[in-house]
This record gives C-alpha cells, sequence and structure tokens, in this order.
C-alpha cells in the first residue's frame, strides 16, 4: 500500500450530502461527531467544502432533481475518493421504492463502497461502516 | 551558500515541523477542553500527505496563475519570516538594518496571498471570505505596528531586531513592564486575528462561506495553504518572543524556559479560541479600532513616559 492511500485513510475528511433525506440519517452522521462518538480521533474532519473531501456520505432516496446535482458533485470530488451511503432510502430508496420521483437507486448513478442499513442507522454501526470501508480499501490494496 | 543552508534547515525544515506540532497540540487541547480524545499528535503531517496525493482542481474561468501562485506567494513569506527571526534570535549581532519592519510587511502577506486566491477563484463565497479577509487586515494593522512599537520605543529607537534581543538580554524583558505587557496583550489579539482563529476567523467562517478563500483549493496548493497556517502558528508567537519577551534561548536550561514562553502563548491562543463565538467582521472592526487600539495607544504613551 502507497504512502498516499494510507495518509488518506488515516485522514478522511467526509462531505454530508443529501439528496431529499427526511433529515434523520443527517442528525444520525452528526452525531457522530459529537464529544460522545468523537471520530475526530480516527482523524475524521466534517469538510465545508467538496473540494476538500475525501468521502461523501450520501443520505436520502435521490429524486429527479438532485440526482443530477449528485451526480455534477461527484465529479467535482477531488480523487481518489469514497462513497458511502447512509440508511434504507440511499440504499434502496426505501419506502418511496414506488415514487414517480425517485426512478434510480443511488448506486445507478455514482459508485458507492460501503452500505449502511438503517432507517436511522446508529452512528455506532455509522462508524463500523467507516472502519469496514477502511479494511476494505487496505485488503484491495 | 551558508544562507540557503539556513533558510532550508532553519526556514523550512524546524519551522514547519514545529508548526505542525503546535497544530497538533492545538487540537488535541481542543479535544480535550470538549471532553474529547481528540487526534493523535502527528494528525496534521498525514492531512498534510494525504492533500499532496489528492488531485488538484482549478476551477473553469479562474485565473491560473493567480490561483496557483497565492499559496506559493504566502508559504514563501512564512519561511523568510522564519529565516529572519531564527537568525536574529540564533546570531543577533549579524542581521540586516530594520529587519523588524521587513518583518511587519512579510507578515501580512498570507493574509494578501489569501485574498489573491481567493479572488482569483471565481466564487462568489471565495470573494465574501476575500473582501473579509482584506477588512480584517486593515482592522488589525493599526493596533499590531502600534503595539510593536512599544519595544522599539523602550530600546531607544532600535529597529534591529538582533538589537531588541541584545536589549532585552540586558535590561530584561519588554513585557515585564505595564506597557510592555499591555503590549504584549494587544499584539495577542491581533495575532489570533492573523492566524484567523475563532473568535476572527470571520474570512473563514465553516458554517457560512464554508472555508471562504480555500473553498476552491484541493490537493497541493490547499497542502500549501495549510502548511502556511500552520508555519504562522509558530512563527507568530516566536515573533511576540523575541520582540517582548527577550528572545527563544536555545542553549542549556534557557531552552527549557524559551519552549515554556512558546507553549504559555500557544495555551492562550487555544483557550481564547475554545471560549468564544465567531463575531461579525463588523463587530471585529470596532472591536480592533476601538478598545484594541486605545489600549495600544495607552502603552506607547506609558513607554514614552518610562513605564
Amino acid at each position: 500500500m502507497g504512502v498516499k492511500l494510507k495518509a488518506l485513510l488515516k485522514s478522511p475528511w467526509v462531505f454530508h450530502m443529501a439528496t431529499g433525506s427526511c433529515n434523520n440519517c443527517d442528525i444520525e452522521i452528526l452525531d457522530c461527531l459529537t464529544p460522545r462518538f468523537d471520530v475526530e480521533r480516527l482523524g475524521i474532519l466534517l469538510a465545508g467544502s467538496i473540494k476538500h473531501a475525501d468521502i461523501l456520505l450520501v443520505t436520502g432516496s435521490g429524486n429527479r432533481q438532485s440526482m443530477e446535482r449528485v451526480k455534477r458533485l461527484y465529479e467535482q470530488v477531488p480523487k481518489p475518493c469514497l462513497v458511502v451511503a447512509i440508511g434504507e432510502c440511499a440504499l434502496s430508496r426505501g419506502i418511496f421504492i414506488d415514487s414517480y420521483n425517485c426512478p434510480l437507486p443511488i448506486d445507478k448513478v455514482i459508485p458507492v463502497d460501503v452500505y449502511i442499513p438503517g432507517c436511522p442507522p446508529r452512528p455506532e454501526a455509522i462508524i463500523a461502516g467507516i472502519a469496514k470501508l477502511i479494511e476494505k480499501v487496505k485488503s484491495k490494496a | 551558500m551558508s544562507a540557503l543552508i539556513f533558510l532550508i534547515i532553519f526556514g523550512f525544515a524546524l519551522t514547519s515541523i514545529l508548526g505542525l506540532v503546535a497544530s497538533g497540540i492545538d487540537r488535541k487541547v481542543t479535544a480535550r477542553v470538549q471532553y474529547r480524545v481528540g487526534p493523535p499528535l502527528w494528525q496534521p503531517f498525514i492531512d498534510i500527505i494525504k492533500l499532496l496525493g489528492k488531485e488538484n482542481l482549478i476551477p473553469s474561468g479562474a485565473s491560473k496563475l493567480a490561483f496557483l501562485g497565492a499559496p506559493l506567494v504566502g508559504f514563501a513569506s512564512v519561511v523568510l519570516v522564519a529565516t529572519l527571526l531564527w537568525k536574529n534570535n540564533l546570531t543577533p549581532a549579524q542581521t540586516l538594518g530594520g529587519d523588524l519592519i521587513v518583518v511587519l510587511y512579510l507578515l501580512v502577506i498570507p493574509a494578501i496571498s489569501l485574498m489573491m486566491g481567493g479572488f482569483a477563484s471565481k466564487n462568489p463565497l471565495a470573494s465574501v471570505g476575500a473582501s473579509r479577509e482584506m477588512k480584517l487586515i486593515l482592522s488589525y494593522e493599526i493596533p499590531f505596528s502600534l503595539a510593536v512599537l512599544v519595544p522599539v520605543i523602550k530600546a531607544g529607537f532600535l529597529i534591529r531586531l538582533g538589537e531588541l534581543i541584545n536589549f532585552q538580554a540586558q535590561n530584561g524583558a519588554v513585557a515585564g513592564n505595564l506597557s510592555g505587557f499591555i503590549a504584549l496583550g494587544v499584539a495577542l489579539l491581533c495575532v489570533q486575528a492573523k492566524l484567523g482563529l475563532v473568535p476572527f476567523d470571520i474570512s473563514e467562517a465553516e458554517t457560512e462561506i464554508v472555508g471562504g478563500p480555500l473553498i476552491e483549493y484541493s490537493g497541493a496548493p490547499l497542502a500549501l495553504f495549510r502548511l502556511m497556517k500552520n508555519m504562522l502558528l509558530f512563527v507568530l508567537p516566536f515573533f511576540l518572543i523575541i520582540v517582548f519577551m527577550g528572545g527563544f534561548k536555545v542553549a542549556g536550561w534557557g531552552l527549557l524556559w524559551s519552549v515554556l514562553k512558546y507553549v504559555g502563548l500557544l495555551v492562550v491562543i487555544t483557550v481564547i479560541r475554545n471560549t468564544n463565538p465567531r463575531v461579525r467582521i463588523d463587530q471585529a472592526v470596532r472591536f480592533f479600532w476601538g478598545p484594541v487600539t486605545a489600549f495600544a495607544l495607552i502603552a506607547v504613551v506609558l513607554a514614552f513616559l518610562g513605564k
């Protein structure tokens, strides 16, 4: 594994992208950053700008309006970058699977590396998902 | 030739390592203040290495030269300041005349480079951040210059840093007097604004203008900007130590005392940053032009009276 990848896994800055979610998953993501869970000890920081991000946290069912923006934002992330889908909606559109407004699940639009199920997933589950993502990238390299 | 080695070893290598360690201490202390564990001490090193390995994106329509040149300009000026300060500190006798003024000018350039990069990146939020940075420079430069005037008056109008150090070695630190102490407090507040830390991180406000001038930067230029900021975290307190607190001695027990001086200033900066909310730009300008400038003027008058 190169120095580049090692450093990336030791300081992944996350960007938080809601594609029309009910905000529950977003609140759970913010919980991970609170002193109780403190993901900064793993080097994780919340990036304000998409140009600073290494990991995209996608929540929500992805409607017609937002999917175009998701695609455009994914193209703006400096590579290498990873994508994490958080919550039932981001995985399979959840209860909106029959909706006229949600034609495609998110992984048909951008490549997703890790899926974290739950409605919403607990902060522990999100941290475990990120840890599994890091393990996956390590074993691949 | 020896000047070049001095520039690389002291100006760049040593200062950047110390700056990154200082930034790590700052993040760790911040975490402990908030009852967190916090990142490991070497986290800033990992961040810089990671950013160097990332893709470098230039926004379409941006001025390429200014966009990529801005971090270089800021970084170069910080390296130059660090070299001048180390040179003065280690060999006070052989330095150029009037380098206090050179250092004061060079310390403005990092902020100007941020403005340059912000305006060049063709992003409305970056422009807002850059214009706030400009207002902030206008507000804190007056009290900062006045505060630095106090040791100059004390030492009998010497404007060479080496002579200031020698003067303090004979007559005690400037900060030991009433006027010097007030001036140090004023300068510390200005340093907080120069570093762009809370409560004066108005130009970069992550939550309202998502990083301000840095919003469009990624990869190596962002790494350079971050390294510049981390080096400033060492260089600015170092400047205050030289001007107000009798220099940074590196021999024998003096080293311990010097490190204590630096850590003391760093802890004050960190505590200010952790116990204050961000102020608005108009509040910051009013604060610096009002009470802070008044205190700086009082310090100058007291210095003339010999207090």
